[in-house]
């Protein structure tokens, strides 16, 4: 290369990486996500130190004496009230709540949104601005009379609805209902409106349509919903706590009565353990879908 | 009833979107066999009136008949219509075959059927190939056939087009024209086929609706709506470059503006008698003789080159004419120069007269 090339302006142009503001950008970067992973760094490492070193307190060393002890102990033997099978008992209610709540609230959210989006029937308008309302009033002022519903419609078909999982799944449906049918009248409104006219003239009907037409196109959004409510119901406490009973308190419930015990000494260790074992489901959750939501998107973007 | 006689039968339809007209009582008679393209800039109802047809709009007031048979409340599948959309509406998970059969697959036809019907479009638009293939997986002219196969395969008296054209390049515009033209040739059934592209309706249509604010403004072959258009502007909308408009006097059978006068002789006028009143004289840019046909014409005059565009084929060459511009289209071969002096003439048998006031055609 001639020293022409240097300073005659051809090609790309030449970038430094150690240039000021890319020290600066990554600097800081560095240090916000050290701020941000330190806890966590303190919670795995005291979940695998012994109650001993706990109490020596240096909480940013590494265990000198590794253990698998306080796991173990909070997933299967830790004691909240009168059980003492730790976390594995509202692991499972949270699954059982879980999985037909994410599953009912999807089907008839996703029903709802393409309703609204497609058919544009009477009073639709009218239907979404008081489902929009839904979304803004607080949970706080709906919590009693929820209770109150789910008594009488229990009598009345003559079985309990009230402190059942049955009863949180159908509420936990009803609230995730106007975000999710939010979302998923957005979506629909933006899949071209011809193909669901081209639809019509085939002779495809309200179900056809959706099942052959929209749903194949919809991934992306399904995933996205699938998320939200998946970490949503996980970690709801409030519900959890209100409308079930201590024989099925999900996990999350179950977390603050181990960890807040008022017994005994405080095991950090076993606490973190449970803690880490309670966020571990929406975890694993945004691992794993987040390619899925990928391919989805790539999937879906195919344009017809 | 005497609906028999046409496949399509539009009568007094109205449409309103809120306080919005969209179509005025529109009424339309559509042969069989017709190839008619309803034209019209954007928001003239074009679109509209054709989802009406479809069955995918409902009218406010009004009747539809096709095939003699009023379908105002059918639904598109029943009504014996298949469309093709200007996005082509392909669906996107299914194969070219699925997207074939996905119409007779709801209707429960026998399978023997649909693979019969599948084969003879397939071989009709010559897209055999690409049967197994997905939409994402062809190109916009692919698309386009898989779109018309869509509507072939339903076996109709009607097909209906939504500016199928407007999503491809220039070329290939040309060439699915061609290709759409020949389907109806063999296929010889009704089409109504929506576009704001004049050339396509002229090139295509047996009779073409030029469309405004919810009115057709004119319904002829594409002859007479060339030659013959019934107001200012159909005159102004039909031809490019556009028309040449001179407002004036007509006074004693002679159009007069300044110190141009034009006698109509040979004029074809609308009615027997027609007074004299303010008019707009239209004249198109290629109805206007230059060169040594001059010598022939009715009526000469001198004018002035003021602006040359030249666009390979033909030149258009910008004058004035009793003090306003006035396009004139000459052979491409023809050398011109600025500010020369040229001598050009007007057949007034080939002008369009219309009064100023109505703009209807004199």
């Amino acid at each position: 290369m001639s020293d022409a090339t240097q300073f005659t302006p051809r090609g790309p142009r030449p970038r430094r990486i150690f240039s000021a503001p890319n020290i600066f950008l990554y600097g800081t970067l560095t240090v916000v996500a050290a701020y941000y992973a330190l806890p966590l760094y303190v919670m795995i490492t005291t979940s695998l130190k012994t109650m001993d070193e706990v109490r020596a307190g240096n909480i940013f060393s590494l265990p000198t004496q590794w253990t698998i002890e306080p796991w173990i102990k909070a997933w299967a033997t830790a004691c909240t009230g009168i059980n003492c099978d730790g976390l594995s008992r509202g692991f499972w209610n949270s699954v059982r709540i879980l999985i037909p709540s994410v599953i009912l609230s999807i089907s008839i959210a996703s029903v709802n949104g393409y309703a609204l989006a497609n058919w544009r029937y009477k009073g639709a308008e009218f239907f979404f601005a008081v489902l929009m309302i839904g979304a803004f009033i607080p949970y706080q002022v709906m919590l009693y009379p929820i209770v109150l519903v789910l008594r009488a419609v229990g009598d009345f078909f003559g079985f309990q609805l009230y402190g059942t999982l049955g009863g949180l799944v159908i509420v936990h449906t009803i609230f995730g209902m106007p975000i999710l049918t939010l979302l998923f009248r957005n979506y629909f409104s933006s899949l071209p409106e011809e193909l669901f006219k081209a639809a019509r003239v085939d002779g495809a009907g309200f179900w056809r349509i959706f099942f052959q037409v929209m749903l194949p196109m919809s991934l992306p959004i399904f995933v996205v919903a699938m998320i939200l409510q998946v970490t949503g119901i996980w970690n709801d406490f409030l519900f959890g706590v209100i409308y079930t009973k201590p024989d099925i308190y999900p996990m999350t419930v179950q977390l603050n009565n181990i960890v807040n015990s008022v017994q005994g000494t405080k095991e950090y260790n076993v606490n973190m353990a449970a803690t880490l074992l309670t966020g571990l489901v929406p975890l694993v959750i945004y691992f794993a879908s987040g390619k899925l939501f990928v391919r989805g998107v790539a999937a879906g973007a195919v344009k017809g | 009833m005497n609906t028999n006689n046409f496949s399509v039968q539009i009568k007094d339809l109205d449409l309103a979107f809120g306080p919005v007209k969209v179509l005025r009582s529109l009424d339309l008679d559509i042969n069989h066999g017709e190839f008619l393209v309803l034209l019209g800039s954007s928001g003239c109802g074009k679109s509209t009136l054709l989802n009406c047809i479809a069955g995918l709009l409902e009218p406010t007031d009004g009747q539809i008949f096709i095939n003699g048979e009023n379908v105002t409340w059918k639904e598109p599948s029943e009504r014996g219509i298949g469309m093709v959309f200007q996005s082509y509406a392909l669906y996107p998970q299914m194969t070219v075959e699925g997207n074939l059969t996905f119409g007779l697959r709801n209707a429960r036809m026998p399978k023997a059927e649909i693979q019969k019907r599948v084969a003879r479009a397939a071989e009709i638009l010559q897209i055999e190939p690409l049967l197994q293939r997905k939409p994402g997986a062809l190109s916009g002219g692919q698309r386009q056939r898989v779109a018309s196969g869509r509507a072939l395969v339903r076996d109709v008296d009607v097909f209906l087009f939504d500016e199928p054209l407007s999503n491809l390049d220039a070329k290939l515009r040309a060439d699915l024209r061609v290709e759409i033209k020949r389907l109806h040739e063999q296929l010889q059934n009704t089409m109504i086929y929506v576009t704001h592209d004049q050339i396509e309706a002229m090139t295509l249509a047996d009779r073409i609706a030029i469309m405004k604010g919810g009115n057709i403004m004119q319904l002829g072959t594409p002859h007479e709506i060339y030659n013959k258009p019934l107001n200012k502007y159909v005159a102004d909308f039909i031809g490019s470059p556009s028309m040449n408009f001179l407002d004036g006097e007509f006074k004693g059978g002679a159009f007069v503006k300044g110190d141009v006068r034009l006698p109509m002789k040979g004029y074809e006028f609308q009615a027997a008698q027609t007074p004299d009143q303010a008019v707009t004289i239209g004249i198109r840019p290629e109805h206007v003789i230059t060169g040594e046909l001059v010598a022939n014409a009715p009526v000469k005059m001198e004018a002035k080159v003021e602006l040359i565009e030249p666009m390979g084929s033909d030149t258009l060459v910008w004058v004035r004419v009793a003090g306003e511009p006035f396009r004139i289209r000459v052979d491409g071969q023809t050398q011109l120069r600025n500010r020369e002096t040229l001598t050009i003439g007007i057949d007034p048998a080939r002008a369009s007269l219309f009064a100023r006031e109505s703009e209807v055609r004199l």
